[in-house]
């Protein structure tokens, strides 16, 4: 299928993708949590009729524009990659990924872009409460694009409801409801969403708690950290439960992710948790070195957490490359070999179509439908190529859930503090408070380089590696771009703090009204 | 209900709704052409914030429009999607790019403290207003001038030019289509912002400057016109799928399809209605017959590139690799599925008609934009 595969391009590619993605994900949460507080803000407002909600609610809505803004601006840019740097990628899946991201244009991006202009010019041409309608459906809307795109996701990540079809040589959708209902998908959504709400919670403590010990604005703050501190435990906790369950479907479904998440080589029963590590940096899957210089592991734990059962087994990374016969595992070693007869079965069969010869067209498929199924392993060049990079996804996910963990403890102690009306006078909590906000950003990037770097070298799990998903591009062309989108990347996101942090030090009597 | 329809039935449908949402969107670029009034047409910074702002409360509608154009392509004709995006490369980056400066400028434009300053990011609405629309007009005018792609055995794309797509830009018709849409874009942003503006100075100066955009609009039209019934054009024989190119092949096409001819002439005359009434009577309504004629001539446009066995997508190198809508199709199955979800459609057109209606009830005045902190 592919006559050369240009590494550097793909790795251009990779690296262009990730760039916008990550780069994208800084303002989608913020969006994400900021619009329900917002709507939040807008509601205590219309049932209390007192205008000093309504100026929180018109100060944080600012502040929600300048993000929303490089938001959308952003956005546009991974659509159009999909096409331009994963060519190949959207003609083989395109049948079943494009519909989910159709149907995010029609069912929420029409809301967010349509309300928003209410939102923000709506304030005198509409009734209090058709405002406050628009303000919801605002927070709706990017909350169904989120969910819409993590449906696309979470099929990259667990492909189901589909079938190979040799004949156009692509995969084609066989059930929407399969794809839609993914308890991954679901599970991304749930888990990606709150943790969005987080963001934005910590985003508005951290304004708020400036503001304190500036000594600015203090019933101001106050207010918006009591809603912001409760809003942020809810969430919080919820982003914790909720990434426990992810796991658990990852184990299920992306076993080779887990592994590489828990740095665990080979299986054992009952398998511990590494609480704290550092990763060998010398450790190759199948050799005998140990994979971590230091480590504290609680034994027995992950077993727990990966089949909520004590003393079973979890798979290794050498299991899944080499095969384990005890345990059922078929060896990516193996798989490969069925991957390479269905490559050459599949070109046969083309051939033979080609040439009008039924006979040995069918013979072809038949052999090929015996081992569609590893079609993507055909690509694969050997079978150590099936594992991610291990230390980067290892520490990125001890990273979210350490602060995951970490901010449900801040939240908290936030609450408890301003129930206490003891806030102001701490200090250094407000302190910590105002710097949190960029460990939430460190966590989000982090969740995600744990679920995308987990997957490689798949685009899609299992089906399409990364290199055969690309673009018939040169490495010149996309490495040019990539720096077109740096330079763009950071002139914008000057700008954008700039203006940030001139609003906030404007502070929220800028928003009179 | 939907699930039995014939696949060829509904690659036509899907044809039919991606042309539509093009055709929205192409109405919708009357932001587009207001964004390259601001530094021509405004006498004073009051007059420049009028019109930002009121362009400010649409541009987000015209941006879905395009992302949705993609997406809808992408789900109904991915085999398009592949080929284009990942062949034509640095026509739709360059594209991409005029939007994503766009998107910020609004929101950025007069913030205190924004870095780059307010005279950046009105170039930045114009550039957008100008090469971003020329650059579309040159990539919809490949569907009728082709492109330099071939696709093999397991259609990855191979691009046969280096410029990747630009080179589109350079042929005279791609051209003289992508500057008729950089005109009418104008057109249409002076007739939206005379509807939408409170302000008798500037509003006889959009009334003036409507008409002199369609004057100067119509060389560039008739060009595109005069090429598209005389030109060669790309036929698909229906029974071998063989493809050819034969002489007058979009007159033949008009001819067979007089439903088509039929909205490209009323669409062309309802632009030149909706001007007319704009310049020369009290009228502060032009907007709608114009944008009406815009969609009805864009539509048949896009008809004409796609129906009555004609590839869309054209290759000019390897005849063969050609797109059709039966091509370049999803599978049955999620066509059946998409449709069923077009069904929401009318719904959202119908709270964004009455969202719009709701907000310019009242015209815009300098007064609401002074006095609102959140204007752009
Ligand atoms: C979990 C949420 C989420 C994720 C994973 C993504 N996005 Fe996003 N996207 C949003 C959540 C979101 C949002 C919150 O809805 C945004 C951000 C700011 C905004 O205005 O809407 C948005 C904006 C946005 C826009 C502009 C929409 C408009 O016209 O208003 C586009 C085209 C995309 N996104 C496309 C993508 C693609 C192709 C992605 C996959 C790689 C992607 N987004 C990942
Ligand atoms: C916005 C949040 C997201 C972030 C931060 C993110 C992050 C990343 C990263 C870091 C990579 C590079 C992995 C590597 O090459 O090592 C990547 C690749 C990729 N991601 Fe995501 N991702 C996000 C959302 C998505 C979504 C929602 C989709 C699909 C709908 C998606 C599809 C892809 C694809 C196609 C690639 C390229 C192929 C690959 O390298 O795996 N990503 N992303
Ligand atoms: C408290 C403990 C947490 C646990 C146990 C946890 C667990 C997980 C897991 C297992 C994944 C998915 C990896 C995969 O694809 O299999 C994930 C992804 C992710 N996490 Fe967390 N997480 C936690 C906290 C957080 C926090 C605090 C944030 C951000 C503030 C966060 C943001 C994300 C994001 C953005 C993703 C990628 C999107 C997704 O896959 O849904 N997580 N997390």
């Amino acid at each position: 299928m592919i006559e050369s595969i240009d590494p550097g391009q793909v790795n251009w590619a990779r690296a262009q993708f990730a760039l916008t993605a990550m780069y994208h994900w800084i303002f989608v949460p913020l969006t994400l949590g900021l619009s329900v507080l917002c709507a939040f803000f807008e509601t205590l407002y219309v049932r209390t009729g007192n205008i000093e909600w309504k100026q929180l609610a018109k100060f944080w809505m600012s502040l929600f524009a300048v993000n929303f803004a490089i938001g959308v601006a952003t956005g546009i840019i991974l659509e159009f990659e999909f096409g331009t740097n994963w060519s190949n990628y959207s003609w083989m899946v395109g049948d079943i990924f494009g519909t989910p991201l159709a149907i995010e244009g029609i069912l929420a991006f029409f809301l967010e872009a349509t309300f928003f202009a209410v939102m923000f010019f709506g304030w005198d041409r509409f009734s209090k409460r058709m405002h406050l309608f628009s303000t919801w459906m605002v927070a709706l809307g990017s909350n169904l694009s989120a969910l819409w795109i993590l449906i696309a996701n979470g099929w990259m990540q667990n492909p189901i409801g589909m079938r190979f079809n040799p004949d156009t040589a692509r995969f084609e959708m066989l059930d929407l409801w399969a794809v839609v209902s993914s308890r991954i998908a679901i599970s991304h959504f749930t888990h990606a969403t709150s943790s969005g709400f987080l963001l934005a919670s910590l985003f508005v403590t951290a304004v708020s708690s400036w503001f304190l010990l500036k000594g600015r604005h203090q019933i101001f703050a106050r207010r918006s950290i009591t809603v912001a501190a409760t809003f942020g435990l809810l969430s919080a906790m919820f982003v914790a439960f909720t990434g426990d369950e992810h796991a658990y479907i990852t184990v299920r479904t992306q076993p080779m992710k887990l592994a590489a998440m828990e740095g665990l080589y080979k299986g054992k029963k009952p398998t511990g948790l590494i609480a704290f590590g550092v990763v060998n940096p010398d450790k190759q899957a199948g050799d005998a070195g140990d994979p971590f210089i230091t480590k504290i592991e609680v034994p027995g734990m992950l077993s727990l957490l990966a089949n909520r059962k004590l003393g079973t087994f979890v798979a290794g990374i050498d299991d899944l490359v080499w095969g384990n016969s005890e345990h059922d595992i078929v060896g990516v070693d193996q798989k490969i070999r069925y991957g390479r007869q269905a490559v050459t079965s599949l070109a046969d069969f083309k051939q033979a179509r080609k040439a009008g010869d039924a006979s040995s067209a069918e013979a072809a498929l038949t052999k090929f439908n015996q081992n569609q199924e590893f079609l993507g392993y055909g690509y694969l060049k050997k079978p150590s190529d099936a594992v991610p990079p291990v230390s980067l996804i290892f520490y990125s996910f001890r990273v979210m859930a350490g602060l995951g963990t970490f901010f449900i403890m801040l939240f908290a102690l936030f609450l408890i503090q301003s129930a206490r009306n003891k806030l102001p006078a701490n200090r250094w909590l407000l302190r910590i408070g105002v710097i949190s906000v960029f460990l939430g950003y460190i966590a989000q990037q982090a969740g995600w380089i744990v679920t995308e770097v987990g997957r490689q070298p798949w685009a899609i799990q299992g089906l399409l590696p990364v290199s055969v998903a690309r673009s018939n591009l040169d490495s010149g062309t996309v490495a040019v771009t990539f720096f077109i989108f740096l330079a763009l990347f950071v002139v914008m996101l000057i700008a954008e703090i700039k203006i940030m942090v001139k609003q906030i030090s404007l502070g929220p009597e800028v928003s009179k009204s | 209900m939907i699930g039995n329809l014939e696949l060829s039935t509904l690659q036509q449908l899907w044809w039919l709704i991606t042309s539509l949402v093009g055709s929205l969107f192409v109405f919708l670029t009357f932001v587009q052409g207001g964004q390259t009034l601001i530094l021509t047409l405004a006498r004073s910074e009051d007059e420049k914030s009028l019109i930002v702002n009121s362009l400010g409360r649409k541009w987000e509608l015209t941006f879905t429009a395009l992302v949705l154009f993609g997406g809808a392509l992408y789900a109904a004709f991915p085999l398009f999607y592949a080929t284009s995006f990942g062949g034509a490369y640095w026509v739709w980056i360059s594209i991409l790019l005029t939007f994503v400066i766009q998107a910020i400028s609004y929101e950025f434009r007069r913030k205190p403290n924004n870095f780059l300053g307010q005279r950046t990011y009105e170039i930045f609405l114009l550039i957008n207003g100008t090469v971003g629309i020329l650059l579309i007009g040159a990539a919809i005018g490949t569907f009728f001038t082709g492109s330099n792609f071939r696709l093999n055995d397991y259609n990855l794309v191979q691009w046969t030019h280096p410029l990747r797509g630009l080179e589109a830009a350079f042929d005279p018709f791609n051209i003289c289509f992508g500057l008729f849409l950089v005109f009418l874009a104008r057109v249409l942003g002076t007739l939206y912002l005379t509807s939408n503006i409170e302000d008798a100075n500037l509003v006889a100066r959009l009334k003036k400057s409507s008409f002199t955009n369609l004057l100067l609009s119509l060389p560039f039209l008739f060009f595109v016109l005069v090429q598209l019934i005389t030109m060669d054009g790309f036929t698909v024989d229906p029974a071998t799928k063989a493809i050819s190119m034969v002489a007058g092949k979009y007159l033949d096409n008009l001819l067979s399809m007089p439903p088509v001819l039929i909205m490209l002439l009323s669409g062309l005359i309802l632009v030149v209605v909706g001007v007319i009434l704009n310049r020369f009577t009290k009228s502060r309504s032009g907007i709608w017959p114009s944008g009406l004629g815009t969609v009805l001539t864009c539509l048949s446009l896009f008809f004409l590139a796609g129906y009555h066995n004609t590839p869309f997508y054209p290759s000019r190198v390897d005849l063969d690799s050609s797109l059709t809508i039966y091509n370049a199709s999803s599978s049955h199955y999620t066509l059946t599925m998409m449709s069923y979800v077009a069904i929401l459609v009318p719904f959202v057109l119908a709270y964004i008609a009455w969202v719009w209606r709701q907000m310019d009830s009242r015209r815009l005045t300098l007064d609401e934009v002074t006095g609102n902190s959140k204007s752009y």
